[in-house]
């Protein structure tokens, strides 16, 4: 136990040195000016100072995706505590871990609408998995410690610390370790062992089962037990966009993403199913379609860390709340119980099926016939050219669904997006922390023109501090994901979605240099190669690329808004034929 | 539609109001009834909320206050197995005609009168819902210039205790 005195600001510096922070994304202003003192000094802090407080909070989100642990942004009060409130919700909707650090008016102004004062803890009330205020210097420590211990166990999220500019400048007596005081958190992480031998019996005696495998086996560290599961059993697998690479894309029992623009094979796998073993996956609408057409003849077992999930949107034969490694960790075992009672369960016909609807219908994309770039290709070659072993964190739109279908997923957690939430402007923050947490490794930022022009302004970070990221921007001059609902749903009457990017205003590679990156174009199949292997040369500076594509190719598969998976097309007016191969 | 009373115990704590109010109204819950108060523990808050659900729903709402931080417990409290009970101050007219039959029905249903003036009279009276009901039904003639009526608050029946569990957990961690 060491006792200190020193100030609220230096009590947060050395709490935040304590519990294992080595970097913080942020930008200083007048109410948390007295904890940027201290931090100045700190040896062990490394403060990568942002252009935007969004930025400050996807990087936290990117850093904390690629190494595991809790990421940490820091903003001042009033605007710049909202300019993180769009960070945090996305790190709400992801399950990410982070601490978002806010400077507050000092405690005698709050409530008076003083100057930069905002209610940030008010705010993100619905977004944070916990929220505080501190308005006592000897709160801090303790509060801090409270904060990441609540952000990184149980189900992961956000945790916002607000504190008052007058108990950072107090003088308290610090103390380590401090004793956390949160007797209404006690997170379970271990399955209750009779609901997970009813899942194994269920497993054994399904016909049509199938693995329906989302986020929290991620964030679990769960892949290693989740291929044994599957080998074991012998059930197709699906990972939705927020598992990618929890099973490799290339195992032969992976069937794909299911959801809006899903490999049909792994849509009509859900559809048809008469057993899902959902694990950490939460029946988000864009997986399940219109609900109550959703794999109608399937009985569901569900484990998930976060009670609440349970039957929220599906009901749940089987509930198990725990954390999924140890739930797949006890189903394995459970499993083989089965198996050596003489019950395995015989898939066949079910793999016949799978099969059938994997060889008719695989992913693919069609050549623009006027010669113009395919945005796909593009996305795959990446993929391709830069390997398994680099990140690739995706915008949201077209190029997202993109980069989830034409990538190939090796490992798990190679894959960043903005899921949930559909964060416009997440990929050129996000990639700018992993590259930070993972320094070693190629990060590629796969951007659309649209969310490249919202977040861009973090090149000037990359560029200062020396983060190497590659932005690929998927250029097709539009909103282009909107654009093809417009193109569906709307007559193809074009509102507001044309950004004439491609008429360079701006000139992405322009911007580029003046941001103090290397830029480059490509609006050629023949080029794409060149381009990219010129990027993943470039090691001393961040790379951006701009890719001119076609502003007419559209994601496929779809499953329309509001209705079942059933109705997938595989282009305009095409529905698969689901009795194929049976 | 169900009603249900759920006993919440929580942190004694700033903001735990509006986490829970906040909560039920962006999950599109409806709360019928809310009532807080201190309770033996200094640290512990007790709320007694009546919701107005589906049995499906009411699961997702006590899932829901459980994930926040500073909810300790939530118990569910049957409607029989429990003393439920809410407060209404009515202000009724009451001249020299009236007066004794609102008496009279005060009388009846061992009510209180709080409070006197030449033409109306203050009720106090306390109940679970039905008798209040009734009882505001038969004031209703007589003319109600003013009613205010409390949350509704509720305890288990018999000698065991809801906070006892609780109050270790909250011992424990400080």
């Amino acid at each position: 136990m060491t006792t200190e005195q020193m100030t609220g600001a230096q009590a947060l510096v050395r709490a935040l040195e304590n519990v294992g922070v080595d970097t913080v994304f942020g930008i200083p202003g007048g109410a948390i000016l007295p904890a940027y003192d201290p931090l100045y000094d700190s040896g062990k802090l490394r403060h990568i100072l942002v252009r935007h407080e969004q930025g400050a909070g996807h990087a936290a989100q990117g850093y904390a995706m690629v190494t595991g642990r809790v990421g940490v942004c820091m903003a001042t009060s009033g605007p710049g505590a909202t300019n993180l409130v769009t960070a945090i919700s996305d790190a709400y909707m992801d399950s990410v871990p982070i601490v978002a650090i806010t400077g507050q008016v000092a405690s005698s102004l709050i409530g008076t609408d003083g100057f930069q004062e905002a209610d940030i803890a008010g705010i993100t009330m619905p977004i944070t998995k916990h929220n505080f205020l501190v308005t006592r210097a000897d709160e801090i420590a303790r509060t801090v410690a409270e904060a990441f211990h609540i952000a990184g166990t149980g189900r992961p999220g956000p945790v916002l610390v607000d504190i008052a500019k007058d108990a950072l400048q107090a003088m308290v007596e610090f103390t380590w370790p401090v004793q956390l005081q949160l007797p209404g958190y006690r997170p379970v992480t271990r399955p209750h062992s009779k609901q997970v031998r009813e899942a194994a019996r269920l497993i054994s005696s399904a016909r049509r089962p199938v693995l329906y495998v989302g986020g929290g086996v991620l964030k679990a560290g769960a892949s290693a037990e989740l291929r044994v599961l599957a080998e074991l059993t012998g059930a197709p697998v699906v990972t939705t966009l927020m598992a990618k690479g929890a099973l490799p894309d290339s195992h032969p029992l992976h069937m794909g993403m299911p959801g809006m623009h899903g490999a049909v094979g792994a849509v009509g796998a859900l559809q048809r199913a008469d057993l899902l073993v959902t694990l950490g996956a939460r029946f988000d609408d864009r997986v399940t379609g219109k609900l109550d057409g959703f794999a109608p003849d399937a009985k569901i077992v569900h484990a998930d860390i976060d009670p609440a999930e349970i039957s929220k949107n599906r009901h749940a034969d089987v509930p198990i709340v725990g954390d999924a490694r140890e739930v797949i960790a006890d189903l394995i075992v459970a499993v083989q119980n089965e198996h050596a009672a003489g019950r395995k369960g015989d898939y066949e016909d079910w793999w016949r099926q799978l099969n059938a609807w994997r060889d008719t219908y695989p992913l693919g994309y069609d050549t623009p016939a006027d010669g113009s770039l395919s945005p796909q290709y593009v996305i795959e070659r990446i993929g391709e050219l830069a390997g398994p072993d680099a990140y690739y964190v995706a915008g949201v739109g077209q190029h997202q669904m993109w980069a989830a279908q034409f990538i190939k997923y090796e490992r798990p957690g190679a894959f960043l997006n903005s899921g949930g939430a559909g964060t416009m402007g997440y990929a050129v923050p996000a990639a700018m922390g992993a590259k930070v947490g993972a320094p070693d490794t190629q990060v590629w930022a796969i951007d659309g023109d649209g969310c490249f022009q919202m977040t861009n302004q973090e090149l000037a970070t990359c560029a200062i501090e020396g983060i190497p990221v590659k932005i690929a921007v998927i250029n097709n001059g539009n909103l282009g994901m909107v654009r093809q609902w417009q193109t569906l749903f709307y007559d193809g009457r074009y509102s507001n979605t044309n950004l004439h990017s491609a008429k360079r205003i701006p000139d992405f590679v322009k911007l580029a240099e003046a941001y103090g990156c290397v830029g480059l174009r490509c609006d050629r199949a023949e080029d794409v190669d060149a381009v990219i292997a010129k990027a993943m040369e470039i090691n001393d500076a961040p790379v951006v690329i701009d890719f001119v594509v076609h502003q007419d190719a559209m994601v496929w598969p779809m499953v329309a808004a509001g209705t079942t998976n059933d109705d997938i097309k595989i282009a305009r007016d095409m529905a698969p034929d689901w009795e194929n191969g049976d | 539609m169900s009603l249900h009373t759920l006993s919440v115990l929580v942190e004694n704590k700033p903001g735990i109001l509006a986490r829970v109010a906040a909560l039920f109204s962006r999950r599109g819950f409806n709360i019928e009834s809310l009532a807080v108060g201190t309770t033996e523990h200094p640290d512990i808050s007790r709320m007694t909320i009546v919701v107005n659900v589906e049995d499906l729903p009411l699961e997702q709402v006590t899932k829901q206050l459980n994930k926040l931080i500073n909810v300790l417990k939530i118990v569910e409290l049957d409607r029989s197995a429990s003393v439920q009970r809410e407060l209404v101050l009515v202000k009724v007219r009451a001249d020299a005609e009236t007066r004794s039959q609102v008496l009279e029905t005060v009388q009846l249903f061992r009510a209180k009168v709080v409070d006197v003036a030449p033409d109306a009279v203050t009720i106090e009276v306390t109940g679970n819902r039905d008798k209040l009901d009734a009882f505001i039904r038969v004031l209703e003639p007589f003319g109600i210039k003013e009613m205010v009526q409390s949350g509704m608050v509720a305890i288990g029946r018999g000698a065991r205790s809801i906070t006892d569990r609780s109050l270790r957990a909250i011992e424990r961690s400080a």
